[in-house]
């Protein structure tokens, strides 16, 4: 056996990948993989799909990831191969997403040397990543790209950089299978301490408004840990909004759900996190996009943080009690203690609670202006929900207002089917990361949900669309703005709107021919269920041309700076607040 | 919320690997924490294992945050924060060129004398003394230095290590 086990340092790559159960690998080649690109020729267990730019073989691994809770892998180059990497990478430590990213470098005794393609890599990566490693001897090559899958999807889960030299590639050894020892220093906290889950039960008993809030770290416990989740939110009774990154972990059609909560958050759920007594997060890490003002977040109430990653807890916001653990480990322990005391709750107080969530409900903050001549945004995505609801679909987006929107009136049921930019907001990460669900889920309807000027940020990628015959939908709402910036320079800075109007766009529908794909174009209300049909119903990759309202605004929005209680609800409100100094400097 | 500053030094137990104190030095600087004093050094050989000692500054919550972020590189063995741990000692060494002649040069060598710093070396216009002790110490002996001549230190920045019979 021992002799089997001699092999190229390059060979010892794609085995070790395939004993931590990869199948697709998303990547570029170049001068410092050729070895590992000359194994993987010779071998047919992996596959490997060929992207158009770095950045998209990491987003497109993300989505690999995220749809299928697998760890995605990315193969680059050196010097450029890697740099243009790092925006992924950088996504993907933001939104915990479990990537290994195989970098080739230089050979060793040329690092340091300013060599052809060369990059300090790990330098580079360093605040990118988990953690990376440049492996300078074959002895060690084995047992590090073991190492990089167990950190990169233990704990809290995110990117890994394994940096190999070319000489390294070549050069023979002994491979080392994965063991299931334990690691000498990175073993994650996963099992909640239970003096704690009995504290948080004892509080949820007393709760006269409770709240859960709960986000991505739900998610990437696996969908055990979602379905662990809805179980515990109907045993109680209590409302639950969801972050960004959360949406599907607890079923959109539920009367217990109140929407996604944040800045572009529902009012019933902004004002719920407002005036809760008691606060269950579970899996979320109180970003600043969902705190808004800090001092005035949640004045009134008590906070449990459950999270996986201790340095989340009293990071951005003091956590009365906190909980280390695996959203799902924890779930399971307060579900095992709430069905133990078989609790008594104070039913009036509760049900005033809902009464007064149920009244700001009756805001119906979503509303819009609804036009016959011209396509809302809005309407656009009400159709397009109501065209998939009832299929096997997955949703991606770009970064801007359409995103907000889609986060709005797209409903999940499910988790893992919604992957969007939270954390770095990266535009041009829907449609690479579109290819990597849709690679993951062939026979799914996989839909990129874009702004025109997102696109235009990755949209070589379709042509990697073509080449593997990827059925992506791209839904671009195209209102020739960059509009989350106009918005933001309508409400901010006096309607000065610098920068933010693309002139010379594509034709969108020819761009789509030129690559290969169906293009599409929609102008009018009355044509949009007609477009989306022949979106769904076209074989192979589409390009739907949304010509959208120019001037449509985002709301609701806590305009930075400001608390969850000062919510502009639409246009009407924009004139009367105006944002405060302290807010202009925020991001 | 607290917003008192607080000093703290912290332990930090680490694999002795290339690139382990990028990795913490650049958290510090990357998440905009304060360093008042770094050192780092092997201290056990065979399982390659590095002691680094901060001295950092900071609300309760800042330096509760800079321990979790210590905690979660890979890397990291332990983090111990010995400020809140109980008593312990902290020591840093200094090495101080003092130029002189006369009543100046007579001073600096009675003074060193009084803070039991050694004279290392000696020209006929220069002292190098080495000093140990605690930072406040060090610091006296500094400013004490200052009109007699000082024209160049060397510290190391402080180690430390917890009182009584417990190992990190």
């Amino acid at each position: 056996m021992t002799g089997d086990m001699e092999m190229l340092g390059a060979e010892m790559v794609l085995k070790a990948l395939v004993d931590q159960g990869v199948d697709i690998v998303f990547g570029y080649p170049g001068g410092a993989v050729l070895p590992i690109y000359d194994a993987l020729f010779k071998q047919n267990q992996l596959r490997h799909v060929l992207v158009r730019h770095e950045q998209a073989a990491v987003h497109a691994a993300e989505g690999y990831a995220r749809s299928t809770g697998k760890v995605g892998v990315v193969l680059v180059t050196s010097g450029p191969g890697a740099t243009n990497a790092v925006t992924g990478l950088t996504d993907a430590l933001m939104d915990s997403v479990p990537i290994v990213c195989l970098t080739g470098q230089v050979p060793t005794h040329l690092i340091g040397n300013d060599a052809f393609q060369e990059a300090d890599t790990t330098g580079i990566t360093r605040p990118c990543t988990k953690h990376n490693y440049l492996v300078k001897r074959i002895e060690v090559l084995s047992r590090t790209l073991h190492e990089a899958f167990y950190v990169a999807r233990s704990g809290r889960p995110g990117p890994v950089v394994v940096d190999l030299p070319k000489d390294v590639q070549q050069a023979r050894g002994r491979y080392v299978g994965p063991d299931a020892s334990e690691h000498r220093t990175y073993r994650p906290q996963t099992i909640p301490d239970p003096q704690k889950i009995a504290q948080a039960v004892d509080w949820m008993i007393a709760a006269k408004r409770p709240l859960f809030y709960c986000g991505g770290g739900v998610v990437n416990s696996g969908p055990g840990a979602s379905d662990l989740l809805t179980r515990f939110v109907r045993m109680t009774g209590f409302p639950c909004t969801l972050t960004l990154m959360g949406l599907g972990t607890f079923p959109a059609s539920d009367r217990q759900f109140l929407g996604m909560l944040g800045m572009h958050g529902t009012y019933e759920a902004n004002l719920a996190m407002h005036g809760c007594d008691l606060m269950i997060n579970i899996g979320a890490r109180f970003d600043d996009r969902v705190t808004g003002k800090v001092t005035a977040f949640s004045p009134g109430s008590k906070k449990i943080h459950v999270d996986i990653d201790p340095s989340s807890i009293n990071k951005n916001v003091r956590a009365d009690l906190g909980i280390i653990g695996d959203a799902g480990a924890v779930l399971e322990a307060l579900i095992a203690e709430w069905k133990r005391r078989a609790p008594r709750l104070d039913v009036k107080a509760l049900d005033r609670w809902w009464q007064q969530i149920d009244q700001w409900r009756a805001r119906d903050c979503l509303r819009y202006q609804s036009s016959n001549s011209v396509i809302k945004p809005q309407y656009a995505l009400q159709r397009l929900y109501a065209a998939i609801k009832d299929r096997d679909f997955f949703v991606t987006t770009e970064v801007g207002q359409h995103q907000m929107w889609a986060a709005q009136f797209l409903k999940f049921e499910q988790p893992n089917r919604w992957m969007t930019s939270g954390g770095l907001g990266t535009m041009g990460y829907g449609l690479p990361a579109a290819m990597g669900v849709q690679i993951a889920h062939p026979d799914s309807l996989v839909i990129d949900v874009a702004g025109e000027a997102s696109i235009l940020m990755n949209i070589q990628e379709l042509s990697t669309v073509r080449q593997f015959n990827l059925p992506v939908k791209l839904f671009i709402l195209n209102n020739q703005w960059m509009g989350m910036v106009r918005q933001w320079q309508e409400l901010m800075h006096g309607g000065r709107y610098s920068e933010s109007y693309t002139a010379s766009l594509p034709d969108f529908v020819k761009l789509a021919e030129a690559f290969g794909a169906t293009g599409i174009r929609a102008t009018k209300p009355q044509e949009m269920d007609s477009v989306i049909a022949r979106m769904i119903e076209t074989k192979g990759p589409v390009v739907v041309d949304v010509c959208v309202d120019q001037k449509e605004n985002c709301f609701p929005m806590i305009p930075s700076g400001a608390a969850h209680n000062e919510m502009l609800l639409g246009p009407e409100d924009e004139a009367r607040k105006p944002v405060s100094e302290e807010g202009m400097v925020l991001v | 919320m607290d917003t008192r500053i607080e000093r703290h030094t912290i332990c930090v137990l680490v694999d002795n690997e290339a690139g382990v104190l990028a990795r913490v030095i650049g958290l510090f600087s990357g998440r905009g924490y304060n360093i008042e004093s770094l050192t780092v050094a092997e201290v056990e050989k065979a399982k390659h294992l590095s002691r680094i000692t901060i001295v950092t500054s900071g609300t309760p919550m800042i330096i509760e945050q800079i321990k979790a972020q210590l905690s979660r590189l890979v890397p990291v063995h332990k983090v111990s924060d010995l400020t809140i741990e109980g008593p312990h000692l902290e020591r840093e060494l200094v090495l101080v060129k003092v130029n002189g002649t006369g009543e100046k040069r007579v001073e600096s060598l009675r003074i060193a004398d009084i803070f039991r710093a050694r004279v290392v070396d000696s020209t006929i216009e220069s002292f190098v003394f080495e000093i140990t002790g605690s930072t406040e110490k060090l610091d006296a002996f500094i400013n004490l230095m200052q009109p007699l001549g000082l024209v160049d230190i060397s510290r190391t920045g402080v180690v430390a290590i917890a009182r009584g019979p417990n190992p990190l």
